[in-house]
């Protein structure tokens, strides 16, 4: 752990001491900019602290052996940007299926396809919810400095501890290679870290998948004759693809797990809501820039709020509509063409008016000035 | 009674499995083979872990054997295998693939797993034929063959993959068939126990998706004493001419290295060297 209390650090590296400080021991991943600094420090960090590191042939393999790592008992990471989340989609799946406890840390670039490696953009907040075959829910957590890249991270693994699942700490150029003041934990012994429920009795009747309240995980090596498929399985993990109750059941324990948990992962910031008449609402470093727009407004007394989601999924559409109850106008605010746009529509249901503002120029950080005329012309 | 007597390798099998094959499949004896090997060399089954991905091979440690085993996606059980081995050295690895799955798909991942010597037994069946999904081409199904994807004959060459894995840097590699049961046995024991990338290639049979292919469909029995009439053992390689080896399987144990270093032990020595905070 870090000694000192505070260090000046890019949100990459700031991402890899909060893995260590979570009880990271496994990193698999493979070069791609803008996320290459997490690797490149992991390399080094890994084995002193009896971990370890491997730069894999792809990243296809990168998010197998993190899978196969955390099966072997340790809590494991790997960290790309959109083009290798789209290699990663296929094993990703396979863990969300078997309830594999892992990270993922999508430093976001502009894309499509190979895009632009450095310019920032939220063009993946959708491709982690569904770019994987079939139906199922994700996590994913959207920091907006440094420090959060350091905090979220420990809270994506405690997250992912908790609910055996993949969860995504979805980062971007912006925070990603971002440089600010981190502070460290005063005491480490008082952070909450927590570990994965693992089966106690070889013996044990218990279920080992598929429970709402999460069946303790039967790691390897411990004889526990774990039985471990992507195919649709019950709760001792047998195969069975030809009942459709089977499926059923499969794909609504995993769901539910996610959904039925749903007030203890997700997470909202609220900014000057109290009277607010227009929200600005937003995730990730897009916060900052709506942030710093709400509090010009303010001086100029115009009754703005921010509405931050910390967790983007699952989406907090409860909470949203209960918001928009007291509200004229929403502005969803997204460094993309509006992914979560038509999530927040839905959740308001005409309770009040819903705007989507992209940046003027995509991937160019959001002008504070350019959202407060928009608000202006709003009003 | 008969019905008391078990069968020695029961022990090795997840009670309320049923061991599902087309007739005459070669998976029975690649079963066998590696739960004797286990046998004699008195391994803990439950120190045991066995990956395999997606393709009629895939199915013989899964979810059969009754020790821990890891059923993935198609081409990547040595990536999976690669994170467990890496995090439980102590545990020993075991990938079962298939020709397609592992030389089409999941190139990679074979070359680069030999390339690092990781202490890993990958045992790839070889039946030269997409079995699974009824008989299309592979990487090594012979040129010329008429499959379901090569109507007019295979254009592609083929793969040798204990070449392969040898080019890449595994330290044993051993080469058989179905045929060779006993001797299979002794390599892919040999194999397990030796630290480092170990690969056995295992020619089998598929009578019904490739025998149909050559000409004996739903017949293993010749299928088999095809394989017994075209092995030739590595040691007795040089008494042929090139022209009469073409047409041959060359058998035996190809690599046996000693000297190359191990990743998992690499790894260990260096967390030994730069530990800090533990």
């Amino acid at each position: 752990m870090k000694n000192n209390k505070t260090d000046f650090i890019q949100g990459n590296i700031a991402c890899v001491e909060g893995a260590i400080v979570a009880g990271c021991k496994f990193f698999a991943g493979y070069p791609i900019t803008p996320a290459s600094e997490i690797a490149e420090h992991m390399s080094e960090r890994m084995f002193q602290v009896n971990g370890t590191f491997i730069q894999t042939e792809d990243e296809l393999s990168s998010i197998a052996a993190v899978v196969g790592s955390s099966w072997a008992g340790a809590k494991a990471m790997t960290a790309t940007s959109g083009p290798g989340i789209s290699l990663m989609q296929e094993n990703i799946g396979l863990a969300i299926a078997t309830e594999t406890p892992l990270v993922i840390v999508d430093v976001q670039r502009g894309g499509p396809s190979t895009g632009s490696p450095s310019i920032s953009l939220q063009g993946d907040t959708i491709q982690v919810k569904y770019g994987s075959q079939g139906e199922y829910q994700v996590i994913s957590i959207a920091p907006s400095s440094p420090q959060e890249m350091f905090d979220y991270t420990i809270w994506a693994f405690n997250i992912a501890e908790k609910f055996r699942t993949p969860v995504f700490v979805m980062a971007d150029v912006m925070v990603g290679h971002m440089r600010e003041q981190v502070e460290y934990p005063e005491d480490y012994n008082e952070l909450e870290i927590f570990d994965r429920k693992i089966l106690d009795d070889p013996d044990s009747t218990e279920g080992r998948f598929l429970s709402t309240e999460v069946a303790p995980m039967p790691i390897f090596g411990n004889g526990f004759k774990a039985n471990v498929t992507g195919s649709t399985h019950d709760e001792f993990g047998w195969r069975n693809v030809s009942d459709p109750k089977v499926m059923d059941n499969f794909i609504k324990k995993l769901t539910n797990k996610i959904l039925n948990n749903k007030s203890e992962i997700i997470r909202t910031e609220k900014e000057y809501m109290e009277d607010a008449e227009v929200v600005l609402l937003s995730y990730g470093s897009v916060s900052r820039a709506a942030l710093e727009t709400v509090h010009t407004a303010r001086e100029k007394e115009i009754k703005v709020g921010s509405y931050r989601l910390v967790t983007v999924w699952p989406f907090p559409e409860k909470e949203i509509s209960k918001m928009s109850e007291n509200v004229e106008k929403i502005i969803v605010l997204e460094n993309n063409l509006g992914q979560i746009y038509p999530y927040v529509r839905s959740a308001v249901d005409g309770k009040a008016e819903v705007e989507l503002l992209s940046p003027s120029v995509l991937g160019e950080f959001f002008e504070p000035n350019y959202i407060l005329n928009k608000i202006k012309e709003a009003k | 009674m008969l019905k008391d007597i078990e069968h020695p390798l029961q022990k090795y099998i997840r009670p309320g499995t049923n061991y599902t094959t087309c007739p005459g499949c070669g998976n029975g004896i690649l079963a066998q083979s590696t739960l004797r090997a286990i046998k004699n060399l008195e391994l803990d089954f439950d120190n045991i872990v066995f990956v395999s991905g997606i393709g009629c091979a895939g199915w013989i440690p899964s979810p059969s054997f009754n020790t821990d085993v890891l059923h993935v996606t198609h081409g990547r059980a040595i990536a999976y295998a690669t994170g467990v081995k890496l995090t439980n050295p102590k545990l020993k690895v075991v990938v079962f693939s298939g020709d397609g799955d592992l030389s089409a798909i999941g190139g990679n991942h074979f070359i680069h797993a030999a390339r690092r010597n990781i202490d890993l037994t990958v045992i790839c069946v070889n039946n030269r034929i997409y079995g699974m999904t009824s008989g299309q081409a592979a990487p090594t199904t012979p040129k010329n063959s008429k499959t379901t994807t090569t109507p007019y004959g295979n254009m592609e060459n083929t793969f040798d993959l204990s070449d392969l894995a040898k080019s890449a840097g595994a330290t044993f590699v051993a080469r058989w068939t179905t045929y060779h049961a006993r001797q299979l046995t002794k390599s892919i024991a040999k194999a397990i126990d030796k630290k480092g990338f170990s690969f056995i290639e295992a020619i089998s049979q598929c009578p019904v998706h490739y025998g149909k292919v050559i000409g004996m469909r739903n017949d293993a029995p010749s299928m088999m004493k095809e394989f017994k009439s075209k092995s030739i053992h590595i040691n007795k390689i040089d008494s042929l001419s090139n022209e009469s080896s073409d047409d041959k399987i060359i058998v035996g144990e190809l690599v046996n290295e000693n000297e190359k270093a191990e990743l998992t032990d690499l790894m260990q020595s260096l967390r030994t060297e730069v530990g800090t905070d533990g």
